[in-house]
């Protein structure tokens, strides 16, 4: 096994008040609740395909879009797309029953667990294939600038947030974006999330330099790398980013060092990855983390943390209810939203 | 009426839609500065401004991707393929995200957005340079094809797919800039989902689009000495194909001779003759007969070139044979 990685730490980290870090708290654990639940229902028969969980990154979702401004700023993400469209305030239930593909999903039961969108969410999408979504949020941030600098309107201040995997980043597409975001000084974070493996690829083994924020020098932008098992941190990071961008000053490419503590996917048997390996990761788990910091720092008592948990256990009972109950698609809708006429 | 060249209808198009909606902006390899390889842009970024008019680092891909997540989020790019063979490089854009985002996302986002630019087999350009983009294309749900072919149709149907809300692949033919035509001066646009009756006539319909046209018209001086009487239509939308248009051609000819530049196999004629046997099959006298080009890569070769794709004089033979088996 290749040696881990020094795991970064930051010279000073923002605090959070109680406020914050409830909101911090309740979004990690919705993360990894629903994804449980993914994992249960798909066993159960009533979820299908491809499902990628995203177990153990819940720090980088979080961290990064609650630094952001939700439902104004855009997010965009891959096939392991569920907890980042929850970040982004895409309810619960629309997601699950998105995932049951049910007419009442965010992506009316015709796009499944890695093609969830919310244009009221300013969710740019969830895209399967790698690398495909990189663009695409490099369009939404070049529209904020457009509006801006060619139609005038100082309101479109909006940041744009491109998650993507180690693997992605020896994509061209990965190249190309950094390339015209800094040319152009884009509102854009690039925000990769490298959890070491593509499937069964390990990074040492796909890539020249295993330290992707170094990629970033060479066109001329700031490169971070963070922990991204520690949410405090990586909000440091993308609240520094997002006030960058906000002011006109261009990208930032975020490396966030994390784990999946589950397979790749729900289909993956995952026999390449050590056991040492998880367990050194494992033993970082980011919500344990965040729990024992707002209770040494005296913000909560456990018994309001475990409040918490009870809670969003409901709300993804909710949803799961939700979804169950909701109706399928009308297969006379077969041929709508093709075209744009079928409003 | 002013006589203009077909690249200036399409600058026009560009300029008065530009000037009508501050949304729309042209993006691509050299279509501001150096004003597009066809001069379709030319000085449009010096009325514009560079972010109207925006440069594109060579990387298709990924500045096509751009549009797509612009024209999601409210912009009407129109992307100019330097040529329509380099769009290969952004297949995956074009395919999954332009063409299927809208139904994948349930109708969360539309993406208004046009790729243009030129295309087809010019002369001695080489493989790479000829393509048929179309011909690929097809396939894809949720984009619409067009094909222009006149100055004046060039004009008319840009300015509609630029306010078109769906991704439009819009053919320009690189032998058909030059073409001049007197517009109309006042403003207006076509339809993108109309054939064009380019003659009317009762012995045999000839189905075609961007050059092949004129090479029909062409065939059509010698057959109209001859005394034949073809139908020519223009397909215009190579994707819906305007079936209301074509069938009442048939119904009143019963014949059909498709001439088209794309390769025989699986292309825009295939897909045509299909929908024929499909629809108006008890129409038909005789077999759809097919005049494509062959199917190899476009050699260099003058010669070689010219036995690649149809002649004109095949045209006139091909129209000679079908009227012959009227019984
Ligand atoms: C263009 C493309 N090629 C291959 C795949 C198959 N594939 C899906 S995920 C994946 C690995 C991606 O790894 P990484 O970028 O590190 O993201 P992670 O899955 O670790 O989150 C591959 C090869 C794909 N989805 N798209
Ligand atoms: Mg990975």
């Amino acid at each position: 096994m290749i040696e881990e990685r020094i795991i970064p730490t930051l010279p000073s980290i923002a605090a959070v008040s109680r406020e914050e870090g409830q909101r911090l708290y309740e979004d990690m654990n919705l993360g990894r609740i629903f994804e449980d639940k993914c994992a249960e229902m798909y066993y159960r028969g009533k979820m299908f395909g491809f499902v990628h969980l995203y177990n153990g990154q819940e720090a980088v979702s979080t961290g990064v879009i609650q630094a952001m401004r939700p439902g104004e700023d855009y997010v965009c993400s891959t096939y392991r797309d569920h907890v980042h469209a929850l970040s982004a305030g895409v309810p619960a239930r629309e997601v699950m029953a998105e995932l049951f593909g049910k007419a009442t999903g965010c992506s009316k039961g015709r796009g499944g667990s890695m093609h969830l969108f919310s244009s009221e969410h300013r969710l740019l999408g969830g895209y399967a294939f790698i690398g495909e979504g990189i663009p695409v949020a490099l369009g939404a941030a070049f529209q904020s600038k457009y509006r801006r600098e060619s139609m005038g309107d100082a309101s479109a201040d909006q940041v744009t947030a491109a998650f993507f995997g180690d693997g992605t980043s020896n994509n061209g597409q990965f190249f190309e974006c950094l390339n015209m975001a800094a040319l152009w000084k884009l509102p854009i974070l690039f925000v990769v999330e490298n959890n070491k493996w593509a499937i069964g690829m390990s990074h040492e083994r796909a890539t020249s330099q295993p330290e992707i924020y170094k990629k970033a020098s060479v066109f001329g932008m700031p490169g971070v790398e963070v922990d991204g098992m520690d949410v405090l941190a990586v909000r440091t990071v993308a609240q520094e980013a997002v006030a960058r961008a906000r002011a006109g000053e261009g990208p930032t490419l975020i490396e966030c060092l994390t784990y999946r503590f589950r397979g790749h996917s729900l289909a993956d048997p995952d026999e390449l990855r050590s056991k040492t390996e998880k367990e050194f990761w494992l033993a970082r788990d980011p919500i344990k983390r965040l729990k024992t910091h707002l209770i040494e720092q005296q913000l909560f008592e456990e018994e309001e943390l475990k409040a918490i948990e009870r809670r969003i256990q409901a709300e993804v009972e909710d949803a799961v209810k939700f979804a169950q109950d909701s109706p399928e698609p009308d297969p006379s809708e077969l041929y709508r939203f093709v075209f744009a006429e079928d409003e | 009426m002013a006589e203009t060249l077909l690249f200036n209808a399409l600058r026009e198009a560009i300029d008065e839609e530009m000037a009508r909606d501050s949304t729309v902006l042209v993006l691509g390899e050299d279509v501001g500065h150096y004003g597009g390889s066809y001069k379709v842009t030319k000085d449009l970024c010096k009325k514009y401004g560079d972010w109207r008019v925006l440069d594109t680092p060579i990387a298709e891909n990924s500045f096509t991707g751009m549009a797509v997540g612009a024209a999601m989020t409210g912009l009407r790019p129109i992307i100019e393929g330097m040529n329509m063979g380099f769009l290969l490089l952004a297949f995956n854009q074009i395919a999954n995200n332009a063409g299927m985002l809208r139904y994948t996302s349930g109708g969360n986002y539309k993406i208004p957005m046009v790729i243009r630019g030129p295309g087809g087999v010019g002369r001695q350009l080489g493989a790479e340079h000829s393509q048929r983009l179309e011909a690929y294309f097809q396939g894809v749900p949720g984009l619409k094809l067009v094909a222009c072919s006149t100055p004046y149709n060039a004009k008319g149907l840009l300015k509609s797919a630029i306010r078109d809300n769906n991704p439009v692949l819009f053919f320009e033919h690189v032998l058909l800039y030059n073409l001049k035509e007197d517009l109309p001066e006042e403003e207006y646009t076509l339809p993108l989902d109309k054939a064009e009756v380019v003659r009317q006539g009762k012995d045999v319909t000839i189905l075609t689009y961007s050059r092949m046209r004129h090479h029909c018209t062409t065939a059509l001086k010698t057959l109209e000495k001859q005394g034949y009487d073809p139908e020519i239509i223009d397909l215009i939308s190579l994707k819906p194909l305007d079936f209301e248009t074509i069938g009442a051609s048939i119904r009143k000819t019963h014949r059909v001779i498709i001439v088209e530049e794309c390769m025989r196999t699986g292309g825009i004629g295939a897909e045509l003759t299909a929908s024929i046997n499909d629809r108006l099959f008890d129409e038909l006298d005789a077999p759809v007969l097919r005049l494509a080009s062959q199917d190899i890569p476009t050699p260099y070769n003058g010669a070689l070139e010219n036995l690649t794709i149809v002649q004109p004089q095949q045209i006139v033979e091909a129209v000679q044979k079908m009227v012959a088996l009227r019984v």
